[in-house]
């Protein structure tokens, strides 16, 4: 997939959740889990795209076959399904949560968006898909008339915010446990500083997936 | 008694994990709601994680009519944890509290991320009980110079408990811009690299002060809770391990009652104190043992 790695894992016992929703995956021989979103689930397997920067996503990235790691999930609040005319706005690895998104919703168009060709390769994920290259924003293509599902860097968020005011947005933040324990991922919903990981991290709209949790350890498919 | 750490779980968030402690132990409340410091909040380092949360709570009034309810319906024994910026505000809030059906109230005497009110610890100690009935632990910063002296000020003031230990300050910078990873610039450390000065800080006030100490700080297995055990802790408390493992408290359950039957101790509470008999044996023969003492609850 380019510079992202694809990192399957054999489900176990866990539930895929609602498209939006996220996992605690921790990389092998880190302190902390990393909250990754859900890019699809083919039976008996979770998959996640990684986009490989720092130490933890490097490390999953470089998960061997047959590796376990721990899994936790799936958490949070996903995307509102309910929508008539849906249309996937994506921004980079933001492009993660898209391939389940789009099959829950069947096949909707998606705008996506990439900073070269080689991160665009991950657009093959998604169906329907058409592909903008930076200096191309996404934004320029955006029409109205649809109702926006849209994830990406926070600088894409906003003006899909500001072009599609009823969007629901998935947004990011550092998490240290994902499940409202640590406060660390604390961003500012509506003018006050709230937790990503309890109130988010789908934002907007007018519903709300249901938030279940359930721990596991998998091994790497 | 395995407990959380003040800060590292929310039962109303995650109630199936609170029922797993013997007590909960809430997040400070200060007098006045606190939306807690600008992001970014955490940062993983090599030995440990850092955070600047900056006691972020909803204040007193709507914790007593809103929060401690709920959190009271969840199951086990809440204990309440109080700051303030005086020892009057401690007064005031170990007052409300103590109509209230909060089992112990911890005094956060040691927030690293606030101005650090250790030296007023007497006053503070003081003041609270004063005002409530209810069992008082002071929660020490293991920073102090002297921190089984104010163990012991705490202690003479009226402290029940002790809670050992808070974390301690600690600055991580981004390899690739040298600037200060968290929002605020330093944070409290905690993880693996507290635990050598959690044991220090329980071994050194369980021979001060002879009372019951909530031991933490790195705790991610049975073995290291008695360790904690041994250097003087009646009970332990879970904190960084919860984050990135929400099975801990039956976990390390489990191994510590495995751990202690390996040590041949029946029960983890037989621990109590081991530690302290082969200092008293080589370097303070004729010193006189501080006497045990069961945990309130």
């Amino acid at each position: 997939m380019g510079p992202y790695a694809l990192v399957r894992l054999r489900r176990g016992g866990l539930e895929p959740g609602i498209p939006g929703q996220f996992f605690m995956l921790r990389p092998p021989g880190l302190l902390l889990p990393r909250p990754m979103s859900l890019c699809f689930a083919p039976p008996g397997e979770l998959a996640f795209l990684v986009d490989p920067v720092g130490p933890g996503t490097r490390a999953l990235a470089a998960l061997e076959a047959g590796e376990e790691v721990d899994v936790f999930g799936p958490l949070g609040n996903g995307f509102d399904l309910e929508v008539g005319r849906p249309l996937l706005v994506g921004g980079g690895i933001g492009v993660a949560p898209f391939p389940y998104l789009s099959e829950r919703l069947g096949s909707p168009p998606a705008l996506l968006g990439f900073r070269t060709a080689a991160h665009a390769k991950a657009a093959a994920l998604v169906p329907n898909a058409e592909v903008v290259l930076e200096p191309a924003y996404v934004t320029e293509a955006l029409q109205p008339g649809f109702d926006v599902l849209a994830c990406g860097p926070e600088p894409m968020l906003e003006v899909v915010r500001r072009l599609a005011p009823s969007a629901q947005l998935a947004w990011e933040a550092p998490m240290a446990c994902g499940y409202g324990a640590c406060y660390g991922c604390a961003v500012e919903i509506d003018g006050r500083l709230a937790r990503l990981c309890v109130e988010g991290p789908v934002l907007g709209g007018h519903g709300r997936g249901q938030a279940q949790s359930v721990a596991g350890k998998v091994a790497a498919a | 008694m395995i407990l959380n750490a003040s800060g590292c779980l929310d039962a109303l968030t995650a109630p199936d994990v609170a029922r797993e402690l013997d007590a909960f132990v809430t997040k400070t409340v200060t007098p006045l709601p606190r939306e807690g410091n600008a992001p970014v909040r955490i940062a993983e380092t090599d030995v440990g994680m850092l955070n600047s949360i900056g006691l972020a709570n909803p204040g007193i009034d709507r914790f007593q009519a809103e929060v401690l309810p709920r959190l009271l319906e969840v199951g086990p024994p809440v204990w309440v944890s109080v700051g303030g910026f005086a020892a009057q505000e401690y007064a005031e809030l170990c007052a409300r509290l103590d109509e209230t059906h909060a089992a112990v109230l911890e005094l956060n005497l040691s927030c690293p991320n606030v101005a650090a009110p250790e030296d007023e610890a007497t006053a503070i100690v003081t003041a609270a009980r004063a005002a409530t009935g209810k069992p008082l632990y002071a929660k020490l910063a293991p920073g102090l110079p002297d921190l089984p002296a104010v163990a012991v000020a705490a202690a003479a003031a009226g402290a029940d408990g002790l809670s050992l230990v808070n974390t301690i300050r600690g600055l991580a910078l981004d390899p690739a811009t040298l600037q200060p990873r968290l929002g605020t610039g330093s944070g409290g450390l905690s993880g693996s690299a507290l635990r050598p000065v959690a044991l220090a800080a329980v071994h050194s006030a369980y021979r001060a002060t002879g009372l019951p100490i909530v031991g933490m700080g790195g705790v991610e297995t049975g073995a290291h809770a008695l360790e904690l055990i041994a250097a003087g802790a009646s009970a332990v408390a879970l904190g960084t391990v919860l984050f990135a493992d929400p099975g801990a408290p039956a976990r390390v359950r489990r191994e510590l009652e495995s751990e202690a039957a390996r040590h041949g101790f029946e029960g983890p509470q037989a621990a109590l104190g081991a530690a302290h008999a082969t200092v008293a044996r080589s370097a303070n023969a004729g010193e006189k043992r501080p006497g045990r003492v069961g945990l309130k609850l």
